[in-house]
């Protein structure tokens, strides 16, 4: 042992150094302090970054006028066609002399200015707008003549100007194109006044039609060449006597359906799908009695039929197919507007959202899908009125005897309603409500249909055939493990079941996919068979083993059965695959999954609810096994003792005294495997086929909220609905396993105490 | 009897037997599968015998076939029927056999099914030979000649000689192409990509003095031509690999031409002894750990998943150990004992149970996102628009993963903490020392060996864990290894592969999943080795401590 110079104790270098020790133990403390509660500071950043995400799901949305109004040439009279392009920069309006003057939104200076080519002496009698993606527009005239003209705007960057974050700012430059040459088309032969119009044309094609001022519907046709019509193109006319009074003409972007309708709430539907008829179809009232029709458009995508009425109520149409698979309008959803009448109603471009002004003065913003008021704010206008829509959504153009305003719109996720995500929803083309999840499809009118129920659903229900096939094979070899097997056993399977828990589910559920769901569907009636007979095997063992001469008996020592029975069970596998085929043949007429679809009507499906029970089972059996037999094993020996003393045999002292005491700690096995469960990723990614259907049925699949997560996230765009959305699945995951887990723990330390009370 | 039965039923016995089959089931459930997973990934690199088959076919006429039969099955005549093949009526089971025929360039598919009762001859002649090829998988046929420019040089007995020596000429070959191509012109690239780097953070440093840009152009110039010297030698080595080829005669008789750059190895599995079966299986095992992989990862090796894994596991537990032993000694040692303490262990413990693909989510959206966005933003504006850190990489996998393990370590240190006596620490303080003294001398080196338990776990747990990665950094297919001799060496922004992730992607998305299955198995296996080593080794770890504690106890 070292001497300590006792001199120097007083010195002052073991002043000095006595202080250089105090000081680096506080900055120990200070540090590990820091350190400490920063680990657990991350921790508690997961939740509220989750939160953080999915926060502006939930955000209203809000508007903002800018100062002022702008009046770009407003003594040319109030607009015919109102747009604002993607930038919200330049604006397009036309007027009734035929000018297309482009504007700054910002201050309303003109940059340019062009006049359609008008005859002489004729005047605009009426004008009819295409989808808004497409931007083109129809001027009707009254010597039965059109004019159909696309407005572009393309970004020019040669001024290599950049904006305050030093991003490149492009001059946007508008420009005119004409899909069916510069001079008018002949709609009407007769060249009778135009008084209603409606226009569609893409890539492909184009389709005019107009309504003259003696009740004709006339309809002209022409295939386009990239959005030009060639100078040689054939027209395609047809025409239709039709002496009603209308008001509204709308065409659909596939130019299949046409609809008329009048102020009184009637409504024709015709099919002029064959470019050379116009063929009358459906008739029927849109409004209510009393009511007048005051407002009718597409929602986008063209499906949708959107009427506002005299009252403020705006009813959501579209055809569903009947029982005799016949196409019917049918009334879907309704909105409350306001209290006077919808003045006017534009739908969003690219969303199922859709804006409207009633005669009170509110302006309302709303989300079809969602069954959702997004917004509603009283604005003062006065008619006559019109409004355009940005077409990235952002920014509202609206234009009153006043003159123009704009409004910033922040409106990002108005697809998300407690409805669209966890209610039944009537989309489009469906006949009728339903669970949907389907995020994303090739085409741009696409309804996002988030409904996370079919998810939760197919996670709940993985999770129920996991349980369904570990909670008895675990809890019953807790019970052995920790009460009857022999200490040396004991120090044998507790590794064995560790292992299997540090098993990656990767390849559980790689094993499960490729091998046990073929070789499932192989031996199906070997592995009810199998089901069956294990217990039955085991039992006939046991019984068996009792009448055993006891000599023999007493060579294997008590607390060996787990070892003695193993060879049985892998007899009774054995056997129950070798009975499979004979069985399959004599019962089941060759082909069990055709017996189950005729019989019992169920589809079978090769990776199923089965494949993912027993490999998720067998990845949940070693938690709830290692904490069950936990629990089990300290309960304190004195309490068996007693009653074993008391003469109880030992299944009954187990039973009624050992598991009574140790219940809540297997519930929080439970509860635990059942997190687990729950969160699973890998073997229901692999072992399903992912497609989220809602059926019970043991032999289809599902798809679970942590599989969708891993298909959809890296795929999905940042910020987007669909990326929240997500995120909101990650967070009801979390918010579920927490939950799960801490109500287990809870029980633990509280059963935990008691023990050591005992 | 009667009496003894229902006594026996009475006595409890019956339960207790289902209890032990329970585990018994449990037990036969993992020793099953590590025996199936071992069987069918070891077996894959045997050399097995390839058959000669003589089958009469639907028209009467006797075929042959010759392929490794992989797999037979009995299946019932109804399934088969529905399937749409013909089976007299009154058969109630059937045979049938899945051969692997390879020439999958020629018969367009690798696999068919045949039925056995349709067999009518089985051979396992000497001569067969099994080539396996760069692209289009294995070959399968009699060697006829061998061609050195289209002249066969080589015939019958004396083309088998011929061919091994020429296969050693193009293996060394291919040595040479392969590390020009990506040791030396991958160099190359990547100082040019960081010269461009370079120049474009002058611009936009507005910095216009000539002599950088003269020293950058200078630099290029250089790298240039030896990138064009590079390019020469290869285009070299190209014509000179091309100038042997060989003829095969295919199971229906026709004559295929292969030239000899295509051809990997070439064996002759039915006529090899045990040692030379024994010498290609090691050697088969060998490239399986060392190469690349090949055809869209169903064929060669998974080195670099086996790297990728590995680095990323490293950095990860670099992360991880010293902010989980600072949680848990704060909580231990420094935290005041109450309710809050008392949450916090319940929370972390919780944090185990939460889904890992939830840590995925949370490290895309945090770390990827918006940490990785910062960055960018601070120090590489010059790669712009392409991302940096602002994408998923290494970092941000090995950071996901150690928050997603540090409740493992932290629960095991406080434990292994909690078992220090506190007469240790007692009599520590009573000599006088402080308690930070006390903690680093004393008791920090006891809990030592728990903190290697967590630590083994964690690493276990993440060595294993593939759904976060998916999101965060894996890739199927990496260009370049996270680490080379690239200046910095280490890249940290870097995709990798996984071994996890590899058994997803080749099991799961590939084209031929019927081909990739062995390697499936054989990485399955690997990862399975790698995870049981490491967890028998915490558990020895810790049985160890407890001893060790027991006798300090009394």
């Amino acid at each position: 042992m070292k001497k300590i110079p006792v001199s120097s104790c007083h010195g002052l270098a073991a002043g000095r150094r006595q202080r250089w020790r105090n000081l680096r133990d506080r900055l120990a403390r200070h540090g590990i302090a820091l350190g400490g509660l920063g680990v657990l500071m991350a921790i508690v950043l997961i939740f509220f970054y989750l939160a953080w995400v999915i926060y502006p799901l939930f955000v209203p949305a809000s508007i903002e006028r800018s100062d002022g109004y702008i009046r770009p040439m407003a003594a040319l009279g109030p607009s015919l066609a109102l747009a604002i392009e993607e930038q919200n920069r330049i604006g397009m309006r036309l007027t009734r002399d035929g000018s297309m003057v482009f504007f700054r939104v910002s201050d309303g200076r003109v940059v340019r200015r062009e006049r359609l080519p008008l005859p002489k002496g004729r005047r605009i009698v009426a004008v009819a707008e295409s989808d808004p993606a497409t931007r083109v527009l129809a001027v009707g005239l009254d010597d039965g003549h059109v004019i159909i003209v696309r407005h572009d705007y393309r970004a020019d960057y040669s001024a290599r100007r950049k904006d305050a974050n030093g991003r490149m700012l492009a001059v946007i430059r508008p420009q005119l194109v004409w899909p069916a040459g510069r001079r008018p088309l002949l709609l009407d032969e007769r060249g009778a006044r135009i008084t209603q119009l409606a226009v569609q044309a893409d890539d492909e094609g184009l389709s005019v039609v107009g309504l003259t001022a003696d009740g004709r519907l006339v309809m002209v046709s022409a295939e386009l060449d990239e959005g030009v019509m060639e100078e040689d193109a054939e027209l395609t006319r047809a025409n239709l006597k039709m002496r009603v009074p209308v008001d509204f003409m709308l065409l659909d972007k596939e130019r299949r359906f046409l609809y008329l309708a009048s102020r009184d709430g009637r409504l024709w539907q015709f099919d002029v799908s064959d470019r050379e008829a116009i063929e009358p179809g459906q008739r029927l009232r849109l409004t209510g009695s009393g009511e007048r029709l005051t407002a009718l458009r597409f929602l986008a995508g063209d499906v949708s039929l959107m009427a506002g009425t005299s009252h403020g109520r705006v009813t959501q149409w579209f055809n569903v197919r009947d029982k005799g698979n016949r196409e019917r309008l049918r009334r879907i959803r309704e909105f409350r507007a306001g209290e006077g009448a919808v003045l006017y109603l534009q739908a969003e471009p690219a969303r199922k959202g859709f804006v409207t002004v009633t005669g009170d003065g509110r302006l309302t913003m709303f989300h079809a899908t969602a069954q959702r008021q997004v917004l509603q704010r009283r604005i003062a206008v006065r008619p006559p009125l019109r409004l355009a829509i940005s077409p990235r959504h952002n920014g509202l153009l609206i234009e009153d005897a006043r003159g123009m305003r704009f409004w910033r719109v922040d409106n990002e996720h108005p697809e998300v309603s407690w409805s669209s995500i966890w209610g039944k929803v009537w989309y489009e083309g469906y006949q009728k409500p339903a669970y949907v999840w389907q995020s994303s499809s090739a085409s741009n009118d696409f309804e996002p249909k988030f409904s996370l129920t079919p998810l939760v659903f197919g996670t709940l229900k993985a999770a129920f055939y996991a349980m369904l096939f570990a909670i008895p094979l675990a809890i019953m070899g807790a019970i052995y493990t920790a009460y009857f097997m022999s200490p040396k056993m004991r120090r044998l399977v507790k590794p064995t079941i560790e292992i299997m828990e540090a098993l990656p589910t990767v390849i559980l559920g790689f094993l499960a996919g490729l091998w046990l769901a073929p070789a499932i569907e192989r031996n199906l009636p070997g592995v009810f068979a199998l089901l069956l007979l294990l217990p039955l095997a085991v039992l006939v063992f046991g019984w068996f083993w009792h009448r055993l001469p006891s000599h023999i008996r007493h060579r294997v020592p008590d607390g060996w059965q787990a070892a003695l029975v193993i060879p049985v069970i892998a007899i009774t596998v054995w056997a129950a695959i070798g009975v499979s085929q004979p069985l399959e043949n004599a019962l089941f007429d060759g082909d069990m999954r055709h017996w189950l679809k005729d019989a019992l009507g169920l589809d079978f499906d090769q990776r199923n609810a089965m494949v993912v029970g027993f490999a998720m089972g067998f990845a949940v059996i070693p938690t709830i096994f290692s904490i069950a037999e936990d629990a089990i094993f300290s309960v304190p020996k004195s309490l068996s003792f007693g009653s074993l003393a008391l003469g109880a045999t030992p299944w009954q002292t187990l039973t009624r005294v050992v598991l009574l005491t140790a219940s809540p700690g297997i519930f929080s096995a439970v509860m635990m495997g059942l997190g687990r469960a729950v969160g699973e990723t890998m073997i229901v990614l692999m072992a399903t086929g992912n497609t989220p259907v809602m059926d019970m049925n043991i032999f289809e699949g599902m798809r679970t909220l942590s599989a969708n997560i891993a298909v959809e996230m890296p795929e999905s765009e940042v910020a987007s609905t669909h990326f929240r959305v997500l995120f909101l699945a990650a967070f009801v995951l979390f918010v579920f396993t927490f939950l799960f887990n801490t109500l287990a723990e809870i029980v633990r330390q509280r059963l935990r105490r008691k023990y050591s009370a005992l | 009897m009667k009496h003894d039965f229902s006594q026996w039923i009475r006595s409890g016995q019956p339960w207790v037997w289902l209890n032990a089959a329970a585990v018994g089931a449990s037990l036969i459930m993992v020793v099953g599968l590590l025996g199936l997973i071992a069987v069918r990934g070891l077996g894959h690199f045997w050399p097995t015998a390839v058959h000669e088959l003589s089958f009469t076919g639907k028209d009467g006429r006797t075929r042959r076939i010759i392929a490794e039969i992989r797999e037979r099955e009995t299946i019932t005549a109804t399934r088969l029927r529905e399937s749409g093949v013909e089976v007299p009526a009154g058969v109630e089971s059937v045979e049938r056999m899945l051969l692997k025929t390879g020439n999958r360039d020629i018969l367009g598919s690798d696999f068919r099914w045949l039925l056995a009762r349709r067999i009518s001859g089985d051979r396992t002649p000497a001569t067969l030979t099994v080539l396996e090829r760069y692209e289009w998988g294995n070959f399968y046929g009699y060697l006829k000649n061998v061609k050195q420019h289209g002249k066969v040089v080589a015939e019958g007995d004396m083309a088998w000689p011929a061919l091994l020596s020429r296969i050693e000429r193009v293996t060394a070959l291919h040595t040479r192409i392969r590390r020009i191509e990506k040791h030396d012109i991958g160099a190359i690239n990547y100082r040019l990509e960081r010269l461009r780097l370079r120049e474009r953070q002058l611009q936009l440093d507005g910095n216009t003095d000539p002599a950088p840009r003269r020293e950058i152009a200078a630099e290029r110039q250089k790298l240039k031509a030896r990138f064009a010297g590079l390019r020469r030698q290869l285009a070299d080595l190209n014509r000179r690999i091309q100038r042997d080829s060989l003829v095969m005669e295919i199971m229906d008789g026709r004559q295929v031409e292969i030239p000899l750059a295509k051809v990997v190895r070439a064996y002759r599995p039915n006529a090899m002894s045990l040692p030379q079966k024994l010498g290609h299986y090691f050697g088969k095992l060998w490239e399986f750990v060392s190469d690349d992989p090949r055809e869209a990862n169903t064929e060669g090796g998974i080195f670099p998943a086996i790297f990728g894994t590995v680095t990323m596991v490293m950095l990860m537990a670099l992360l991880v150990t010293p902010f989980g032993v600072v949680a848990a000694v704060y909580l231990h040692e420094y935290a005041r004992q109450g309710f809050v303490t008392r949450m916090i262990r319940i929370a972390v413990n919780n944090l185990a149970g939460v889904p890992s693909i939830v840590y995925g989510v949370f490290g895309l959206g945090f770390f990827v996102y918006f940490l990785g966005g910062v960055i960018d933003d601070l120090w590489f504006q010059a790669a712009k628009p392409s991302p940096t850190f602002k994408t998923p990489g290494l970092l941000w996998a090995s950071l996901t993963l150690a928050l997603m393990t540090v409740p493992v370590v932290i629960v095991a240190t406080e434990e292994g903490l909690s078992r220090i006596p506190r007469a240790v620490r007692e009599g520590s303080l009573a000599l006088g020392a402080t308690k930070w003294e006390t903690l680093w001398k004393t008791v920090l080196p006891m809990a030592s060996p728990a903190m290697m338990t967590g630590l083994i776990l964690a690493i276990a747990r993440a060595a294993g864990e593939v759904a976060p990665l998916m999101l965060v950094g894996v890739v199927k297919l990496a260009p370049s290894l996270p680490i080379d001799g690239n200046f910095p060496f280490v890249h940290l922004d870097r995709k990798f592969m996984h071994l996890g992730f590899h058994i997803y992607d080749v099991g799961f998305q590939s084209p031929n999943v019927e081909a990739a299955r062995p390697l499936v198995y054989a990485t399955a296996l690997l990862l399975v080795m790698v995870i049981v080593v490491l967890n028998l080794s915490a558990i020895m770890v810790r049985n160890r401590l407890r001893e060790k504690y027991r006798a300090l106890e009394h």
